[in-house]
């Protein structure tokens, strides 16, 4: 094979695989379409010329064997025959001549410069084109363009001109059109192959570096040569795919460390329980109680581990297909009975307040979820730090376009500087919380919300913390209604 | 109103029969357990390791209730399930699967499963439920009850009346399903997630004892002035509503 300059790119594939890879590039075929239509235009162009230019010489051949014929026919007006013949003899010897040849009725040469002409152009008076000869040794060597008269007495004369310089001009034009086309060929090829293995090459490029991110180097990127076409918008387009994958992978890796993180601590607890059990001699009770208190650690590290699932599940932006148009005060009226008699129990006041008619597009058992979270949060964390009933406010209303839902609590909140740091590392468990939940719970919330393309903001309750949604509106359904009452006004 | 009152047990229950089940799990360990487990509680478990057999079996026996598990060899869970309902085969599915989110459970109940129930899970829960879906089967066909009675105690759903010994106990409406539920599922352990997914129509884990709080307070109103209690909890599963042994009499 030969050296190729694609070689140099030192690319795994043979010669005749990278030529047919070529072949088959876009850019490469395009040019061969191009190259196609850039020959027909030739042919079209040079053929248009060559057409032209004959008719003109034609036209130049056929006036000038006019005027010849005006010149012989005062000659024969003037002096017969005889003076005929021999103007006819003196003008057949002048170099650059015309050509002129008498004959007798039986085609014998009576004089004149042609050998040979057909005996049928001679029997037909008019004019033709023909092919004649000088003399009788090269019959039918040229090619001529002659007019034939029948003179008095079956004589025959012929005037004509030779068409020599025509047809050197037509095989000028034809190797003109030959050449041409060779170089639009060369030229086309050349640039569809410059085209193509350009293309190729940064195809190949983008290929090499998507095979080195399959193989494992998440953090590759495409080249992206900055100016701009449709190759440089594919690659970055493809970045930010890769950017969005990268963060999703990132995603679940902290899920995982978070995973192993969150549970080793009561996976301990759980065997140190069942551990100190077996060391010491127990009566059955007492094992029975063990065995409880395992399987309560169990549950609680199931629940966690369905929460953190649930989680990455919902970051994944699966369950997006399952929402449908959901009144959030209901939702909210409906969680708060719920935890209710709950809050009660343990000293809170729990009221609600929520308008009619919040409708967003959701999915009830997430949100239900959600709330159940928040307010449960607020049970645990947010009775009054000096004691005293505490309280939990669950609002729903719409402002700015927006449905928004609030949890406030009585109890001492996060500090300003904390809530940030508390939103950022919401995966986590919070340490600094003895009780496990918020850290969970709050992610949980936080994945929902953004499931739900809303935003999750915390705030001062003062005192107290103020958790607080803020989710779109259901469109369709607003606009269906706003369509509802325009009707019915009219 | 004539009503009728289906409660020839004076305990309550209307279906205290063995259930006949069949198991199809591919985990061998699982299955056996399981199988085990149902038989000291006075069933009779049948096992299926992959899904065409599954498929086979629950085709020919007259089985009360299918246990599949969603993640099976040769014919999975669903298509198993969607299956034997082309084939109008309508014994009741509980559908057991490691994927316990809504949009699972959503998957599980539309391909004809009657209940959904995420692993890992308590056995106490799997029984409960298997003996819901067992004694729904039993009471299908029958409109359902105007009116329950358990011992003395009696629940109207028309007029939303409830007494007791002929004693009017007034109830909030929550307090009044979480009853009704109760009383439909007489003599039968029901688990807070049941409840929580028939009374509040909510499937989520609430993390906290909000039911407890709920049942002990309607335990509260019914068992007020009388000497039994009439809601038992059961340790480490639920609650039963029934009349107590000593009481019934």
């Amino acid at each position: 094979m030969n050296r190729l300059p694609i070689d140099a790119l030192n690319s795994p594939e043979t010669g005749a695989a990278r030529f047919q890879k070529l072949f088959r590039t876009t850019a490469f075929k395009l040019s061969l379409a191009y190259l196609a239509i850039f020959t027909l235009c030739a042919f079209l162009a040079l053929g248009y010329v060559a057409w032209n230019a004959r008719a003109v010489l034609d036209d130049q051949i056929v006036s000038t064997i006019d005027a010849e014929i005006n010149g012989l026919s005062e000659q024969y007006n003037a002096g017969g025959l005889r003076r005929l013949i021999s103007v006819v003899e003196r003008r057949s010897r002048e170099p650059g001549a015309s050509l002129y040849l008498v004959t007798t009725a039986g085609g014998d040469h009576v004089v004149g410069n042609v050998g040979y002409v057909p005996a049928a152009i001679l029997a037909t008076p008019g004019q033709s084109e023909t092919r004649y000869g000088r003399n009788d040794s090269d019959a039918e060597a040229h090619r001529a363009i002659v007019r034939v008269f029948t003179l008095p007495g079956g004589f025959r004369l012929l005037v004509g001109r030779d068409t020599e310089e025509r047809d050197r001009l037509r095989a000028v034009i034809g190797r003109a059109f030959g050449t041409s086309v060779a170089a639009i060929v060369l030229l086309g090829v050349i640039g569809g192959w410059l085209a193509a293995s350009r293309v190729l090459r940064r195809v190949d490029a983008m290929t090499q570096t998507t095979r080195a991110i399959m193989a494992g180097d998440l953090d590759g990127r495409l080249h992206v040569a900055g100016n701009g076409d449709e190759l440089d918008r594919l690659a970055s387009s493809l970045n930010q795919m890769l950017e969005r994958i990268g963060e999703l992978m990132r995603g679940m890796r902290d899920v995982s460390d978070n995973i192993a993180h969150d549970l080793k601590t009561p996976l301990t607890r759980l065997r140190n329980r069942a551990d100190e059990a077996l060391r010491r001699p127990s009566t059955p009770d007492e094992l029975r109680a063990a065995l409880e208190a395992v399987i309560d650690e169990g549950d609680g590290l199931i629940r966690i581990f369905n929460a953190l699932l649930m989680i990455a599940r919902l970051e994944a932006g699966s369950a997006r297909e399952i929402m449908a148009p959901l009144d959030l005060g209901a939702a909210a009226r409906s969680v708060a009975e719920l935890y209710e008699a709950l809050a009660e129990d343990q000293g809170f006041t729990l009221d609600v307040a929520a308008q009619d008619g919040v409708v967003v597009e959701a999915n009830r058992e997430l949100i239900g979820q959600a709330l159940a979270n928040l307010v449960d949060n607020a049970l645990k964390y947010g009775a009054p730090p000096e004691g005293g009933p505490g309280r939990i406010a669950v609002s729903v209303w719409r402002e700015g376009g927006r449905a928004r839902l609030a949890v406030s609590d009585s109890g001492p909140g996060i500090p300003e500087g904390e809530r940030t740091h508390v939103l950022a590392r919401f995966v986590r468990l919070e340490q600094s919380r003895s009780r496990p939940g918020l850290g969970v719970g709050l992610s949980l919330v936080n994945a929902v919300v953004r499931l739900h393309r809303g935003t999750l903001h915390l705030r001062d309750n003062g005192p107290g913390l103020r958790v607080e949604v803020v989710l779109p509106l259901a469109q369709d359904d607003a606009a269906d209604a706003v369509d509802l009452e325009r009707l019915k006004t009219r | 109103m004539l009503s009728e009152v289906r409660s020839p047990d004076p305990r309550g229950a209307l279906w205290t029969g063995s259930m006949r089940l069949l198991i199809i799990e591919d985990d061998r360990e699982a299955a056996a357990y399981l199988v085990k487990a149902f038989r000291e509680t006075g069933h009779v478990a049948d096992c299926a390791h992959d899904g065409l057999d599954g498929y086979a079996l629950a085709r020919e026996g007259a089985y009360d209730v299918l246990i599949v598990d969603r993640m099976l060899p040769k014919l999975d869970g669903l298509s198993l399930v969607r299956s034997l309902r082309e084939q109008k085969v309508a014994t009741p599915v509980l559908i057991l699967s490691a994927l316990g989110q809504v949009d699972d459970r959503v998957k599980g109940l539309r391909a004809g499963g009657d209940d959904y129930l995420p692993k890992p899970y308590a056995f106490s829960e799997l029984l409960a439920r298997t003996e819901a879906l067992a004694r729904r089967q039993v009471g299908s066909g029958t409109a359902e009850e105007t009116r329950y009675r358990v011992g003395d105690l009696e629940l109207d759903r028309l007029s939303h009346r409830v007494t007791r010994s002929g004693r009017e106990i007034p109830l909030q409406p929550r307090e009044f399903r979480l009853l009704e539920y109760l009383m439909r599922h007489a003599g039968q352990v029901v688990t807070r997630t049941m409840l929580l997914e028939h009374v509040w129509d909510y499937h989520f884990d609430p993390q906290t004892n909000v039911i407890d709080v709920h049942v002990s307070r309607l335990r509260g109103k019914l068992d007020k002035g009388f000497p039994s209690p009439i809601i038992h909890t059961v340790r480490g599963a639920g609650y039963v509503l029934r009349v107590d042994e000593g009481a019934a009499g």
